[in-house]
């Protein structure tokens, strides 16, 4: 179906363009600290860098603390996306599809895990993870960050299924499918657009967040945002190397929207939401 | 011109409890992670902790002293005022935003990159780049109010200029997300309903009230709920920024329960707080969810 632009007002294209461009102006400062030498940053203000140097990206590409709490938090974030999406897809059938006791209860339920404040739930967090042997692996930081995750990925998959008719698995059975082949074969296909959204969502809430990543790991699977509080702490702040690192910590997001923005472009609700 | 929103066939779905089986992996795996936290907060809030095995029972001690604690008080108020201005400023712009974005052609790739970016940064990230933005003497953003308005502008020292900055912060870190999803919702209107409208005459804005915004119910739903919850539960950022000062200026509610909790680990009241704090959240959530989801049917 062609989509439709509705009519446009002749000012909203320059009224876009200046938000967007407003928008990148602190990430534009923090790429032009990153390529000056930490002295000249603390040394005068200045709107364009007097020396350049690529040393800061020399120094975090160098260093294992650095590279390697940046590929941890690749591993366990990319974990966490596809895990959440494999439980949250029949769950969110469930829910688009079928009434069975309890829900609606459920549905708000799994939302209610979004709202636990984190200072006090972290400590029983770093206990159970101790105990059963997942602290400090990428495994358990993926699993840990399903609690905001799944619920969203269910949220999101839910509201694209049940724009999608039901006659569709009615005549799928008749022709004989079972339902885990009409999942699979048919209806997946189908919604190949909610899968591309629903994984750039695990993957950026699970890329961001710092707290619970923090607390489950130690060395192993240091996410690369706890390295940065290090650095905060450390007399002294190398906010060079931080602004390198902070700008490298965009793009692999930056890369995963690339890959997406086709699917969040042809839009989200297909249904209701 | 009524309202187009499309109504939900929730009535014809199938009754069917083995459906529960779809939703127990989700359910398992939620429980593990949420469930058993929660049980060991509970336990928190209703002792006297002194060490892990010397405990007393306190019954609702910790919950009565927290309700009255005036410091827990003004930054209850605090973070309501706080995400009440993030809402009303987020919400609004983020809408205009996606109304304003292009629909065609190749600037539509790059539109949603750059405004998702902010999106993509980790939260304390977010927080370095504005506590040195923000600085008069060597941040841009600061440095500019200090010259260009020559207004004095300083966010470690004047409470209104650190809630400024907090503020600001939150709004360009987060109305991308409103904006996206708005944008999605829009893109998900079928052509027709604008030919219908053009044959009306109707003006812009009549389009957008009766057309769009409808349309947009369930992604605002969603982005409302988001928004509320996390701006209410604000943390890294305010105190990667402002740390909860100057003074108490910015010491939200997560801000002072993690100085109870972490810096002065007294657990019995930060358990009982919590748990306050996740029932308020919880309970305004729900409002909010009935409210929008009801709403226009």
């Amino acid at each position: 179906m062609a989509r439709h632009t509705g009519r446009r007002l002749p000012w909203a294209r320059t009224v876009f363009w200046l938000y967007a461009a407003t928008l990148m102006v602190p990430i534009l400062w923090m790429f032009l600290m990153s390529i000056r030498p930490n002295e000249d940053i603390l040394g005068s203000f200045s709107l364009v860098p007097q020396r350049v140097t690529f040393d800061n990206y020399a120094t975090f590409f160098t260093r294992s603390a650095w590279y390697s709490s940046y590929l941890n938090s690749i591993v366990y974030t990319s974990l966490n996306a596809v895990m959440s999406l494999v439980v949250a897809l029949p769950a969110a059938y469930a829910f688009s599809r079928f009434r069975f006791a309890g829900d609606r209860h459920l549905f708000f339920w799994l939302l209610t895990n979004r709202m636990a404040p984190p200072a006090v739930f972290l400590l029983p967090f770093f206990q159970i993870y101790q105990h059963v042997g997942l602290f400090d692996t990428h495994l358990g930081v993926a699993i840990a960050h399903m609690l905001f995750n799944v619920p969203l990925a269910v949220w999101i998959l839910e509201g694209f299924m049940s724009g999608i008719p039901r006659e569709i698995d009615e005549t799928a059975a008749i022709d004989g499918y079972s339902l885990p082949r009409f999942f699979v074969r048919i209806f997946l296909p189908m919604i190949r657009s909610a899968i591309g959204v629903t994984l750039f969502f695990c993957f950026m809430f699970s890329w961001v967040e710092l707290l619970i990543a923090r607390t489950i790991t130690s060395v192993n699977a240091k996410p690369i945002a706890a390295t940065m509080t290090r650095t905060v702490s450390a007399a002294g702040v190398d906010w060079a190397l931080l602004a390198a690192a902070g700008v490298l910590t965009i793009v692999p997001g930056a890369i995963v929207i690339w890959f997406v923005r086709n699917y969040i472009a042809k839009g989200f609700t297909m249904g209701r939401v | 011109m009524t309202e187009v929103g499309e109504e939900p066939r929730a009535d014809l779905k199938r009754r069917n409890n083995r459906a529960w089986w779809l939703v127990l992996p989700v359910v398992v795996s939620v429980a593990f992670t949420a469930v058993i936290p929660l049980m060991t907060v509970v336990n928190f809030s209703v002792q006297d902790v002194f060490t892990p095995s010397d405990r007393i029972f306190v019954g609702l001690e910790w919950f009565r002293s927290i309700t009255r604690d005036p410091e827990v008080r003004s930054a209850f108020v605090r973070t309501l005022l706080f995400s009440a201005q993030v809402l009303l400023l987020e919400i609004p712009l983020g809408v205009a935003l996606a109304v304003c974005m292009p629909r065609r052609g190749v600037w539509v790739s790059v539109a949603l990159v750059l405004v998702a970016l902010p999106l993509l940064i980790p939260w304390n990230v977010v927080g370095t780049i504005w506590q040195i933005f923000a600085r008069g003497d060597i941040g841009l953003g600061g440095w500019a109010v200090n010259h260009v308005p020559g207004v004095d502008f300083n966010y470690t020292l004047d409470s209104t200029d650190a809630w400024i900055t907090v503020l600001v912060m939150d709004v360009w870190h987060w109305t991308p997300l409103v904006a996206l999803l708005a944008y999605a919702g829009l893109r998900s209107i079928p052509e027709p309903y604008f030919q219908a409208a053009q044959i009306d005459a109707a003006s812009a804005w009549a389009t957008f009230r009766h057309i769009q915004l409808p349309r947009l119910r369930g992604v605002l739903t969603i982005a409302i709920l988001l928004r509320f919850m996390d701006s209410f539960m604000i943390y890294t950022e305010p105190f990667v920024v402002t740390g909860g000062g100057p003074g108490n200026a910015t010491s939200f509610l997560s801000i002072l329960l993690s100085k109870i909790a972490v810096g002065q680990f007294d657990l019995g009241p930060a358990g009982a707080f919590s748990l306050l704090y996740f029932l308020f959240v919880q309970i305004l959530c729900y409002v909010f969810f009935t409210v929008l989801t009801r709403s226009g049917r």
